[in-house]
């Protein structure tokens, strides 16, 4: 367990010594503050607006930290080939992995709880309440799912020569479940077969990331999602992390390092 | 004298990805025996298979057929490197972090506990004369500063046998005499030492015995003394003889 937590160290450290999350979170903070100052059409409700913006702009900023940090880390080990002295040591592949997983995983929390903690703040100052059980299903979730796009980014990484080029074809996967992924049975019926099977098959084998999307929770304030659901919710993600996780070690195992 | 690290039979085939497939066999049949404390130089010209043999050594590549030990344990259980130090040829170690933080992630992979470790990365970067830069981020060392940290990095779990690849390709005379040096001190405590290299000279003055490849096939083996004593002439002569290049006279 030491030689993964430091290699999920050294992961968490090359976050906040790039300029990637700074960028992100700057430009997020600048464009909610610049929408909060002002009071368009002098309506009251704005703040559901702006709270609506910021948690986007959270959301998107979220997944490229995630997917840009999971999609280079054995890309760079490879061209720079610190995957020699590194696997050399008694480290084994899976360890690795691992270790970049949480590395990933654990840094995506680090900015999540950057970003929330920005949120709680502005939207407090314009409704002067702060329902932290609801920022936490919120955050926790958004988390658990951003394990998933680590796990499937780590496993594209493998699979695609480039970073570039799995970065990009990765956030089209997972923009695509987030946008049409929960209506994928509904157009499935109006399919002939075998399309109608195959969208069917592709409904139930995709993670779907949009249960994890609470972000209605906190705009409208919406009461709790029950303990129960929200218990489920975390099994279902961990379940399609361990399933990318495993996949990417089979595939590791057979990938020459140099 | 107990053999510490040992290959039998080996033999790696590479496949290209090419729609007509063809194998180029990079080692074939390769028998070799190192000893406790030898300090043993592995030579070849480019191509020859010298790396090839490190990565099955390291257990980077899996062999056809044959087998590789390291203290006796098979290369491909993790446990086997647990003792080895390995310095592979030019490494771009990670940018952001400093020497002291690089050789402190090493040691915690080697479960080190804390003031081992730092004890260790203080006498090493003594070792490689990085004390004034061991703060500074590695995106500013020079490739012979890249190439002492990497140095040091191998030797961080105070190994038993060092595999070194290259270690001295291009690092400036100084850099390299600094290489020299670690490895004379590494023999002197009895330290096991396999290395490839192409600077002939070099291998003459440190090496106990060498081995010459060509083409994946070991051509010659023995103490330095004897190869030299039998082609009657220096090192680089011996070598070019034993992989059969004819030297051209100028006209």
């Amino acid at each position: 367990m030491k030689s993964i937590f430091a290699v999920a160290g050294i992961v968490i450290k090359e976050l906040y010594r790039r300029k990637d999350f700074y960028v992100l979170f700057i430009l997020t903070a600048l464009i909610c503050l610049v929408m909060a100052s002002v009071n368009i059409f002098n309506d009251d409700k704005i703040i559901r607006y702006l709270k609506e913006l910021c948690l986007l702009l959270i959301w998107i900023s979220s997944l490229v930290i995630a997917i840009i940090t999971a999609a280079r880390q054995i890309p760079a080990e490879r061209e720079n080939r610190t995957l020699l002295p590194l696997l050399a040591k008694p480290l084994t592949r899976p360890e690795l992995i691992l270790g970049k997983f949480f590395g990933c995983w654990f840094a995506c929390g680090l900015a999540l709880i950057c970003f929330y903690l920005f949120f709680g703040a502005l939207a407090a100052s314009r409704e002067h309440q702060w329902p932290l059980l609801n920022y936490f299903q919120a955050a926790a979730l958004h988390w658990f799912m951003l394990g998933v796009v680590v796990a499937l980014t780590l496993l594209g990484s493998l699979v695609f020569a480039a970073p570039s080029s799995n970065a990009t074809i990765i956030f089209v996967v997972v923009a695509g479940i987030l946008l049409v992924g929960r209506h994928l049975n509904q157009v499935a019926l109006s399919l002939p077969e075998p399309s109608q099977s195959i969208v069917y098959s592709v409904y139930y084998a995709i993670p779907h990331l949009e249960l994890f999307d609470l972000r209605d929770l906190i705009i409208h304030d919406w009461p709790l999602v029950p303990w129960k659901f929200f218990g489920l919710a975390i099994l279902y993600a961990l379940a399609y992390t361990a399933l990318f996780l495993i996949g990417t070690c089979l595939v590791f195992r057979r990938k020459t390092v140099n | 004298m107990s053999v510490i690290l040992k290959t039998e039979k080996l033999r790696v085939e590479f496949t290209s990805r090419e729609f007509r497939q063809t194998t180029k066999v990079a080692l074939n049949s390769l028998d070799l025996e190192v000893t406790t404390g030898e300090v043993f130089g592995f030579l070849g010209p480019n191509g020859a298979g010298k790396t090839t043999t490190i990565n099955v050594l390291l257990g980077f590549v899996t062999p056809k057929s044959g087998a590789a030990y390291l203290f006796g344990i098979d290369v491909r259980q993790p446990i086997a490197r647990q003792r080895i130090g390995y310095l592979p040829e030019m490494t771009y170690y990670y940018k952001f972090l400093t020497a002291e933080e690089l050789l402190r992630f090493y040691a915690k992979i080697f479960g080190l506990p804390r003031a081992e470790a730092d004890k260790r990365i203080d006498g090493l970067l003594k070792l490689v004369d990085l004390e004034q830069a061991r703060r500074r981020p590695l995106k500013t060392y020079s490739k012979g500063m890249q190439q002492r940290v990497g140095l040091a990095q191998a030797l961080i779990n105070n190994p038993d046998l060092l595999i070194l690849d290259e270690p001295t390709s291009g690092l400036d005379p100084l850099g390299r005499m600094k290489v020299r040096e670690v490895i004379q001190r590494l023999k002197n405590e009895g330290k096991t030492v396999f290395f490839s290299s192409h600077e002939l000279g070099e291998v003459e003055t440190i090496c106990d015995r060498v081995a010459i490849i060509n083409q994946g096939e070991l051509k010659a083996i023995g103490r330095v003394g004897d190869i030299l004593g039998q082609h009657h002439s220096n090192l680089e002569k011996a070598f070019l003889d034993i992989i059969g290049y004819q030297l051209q006279a100028t006209p």
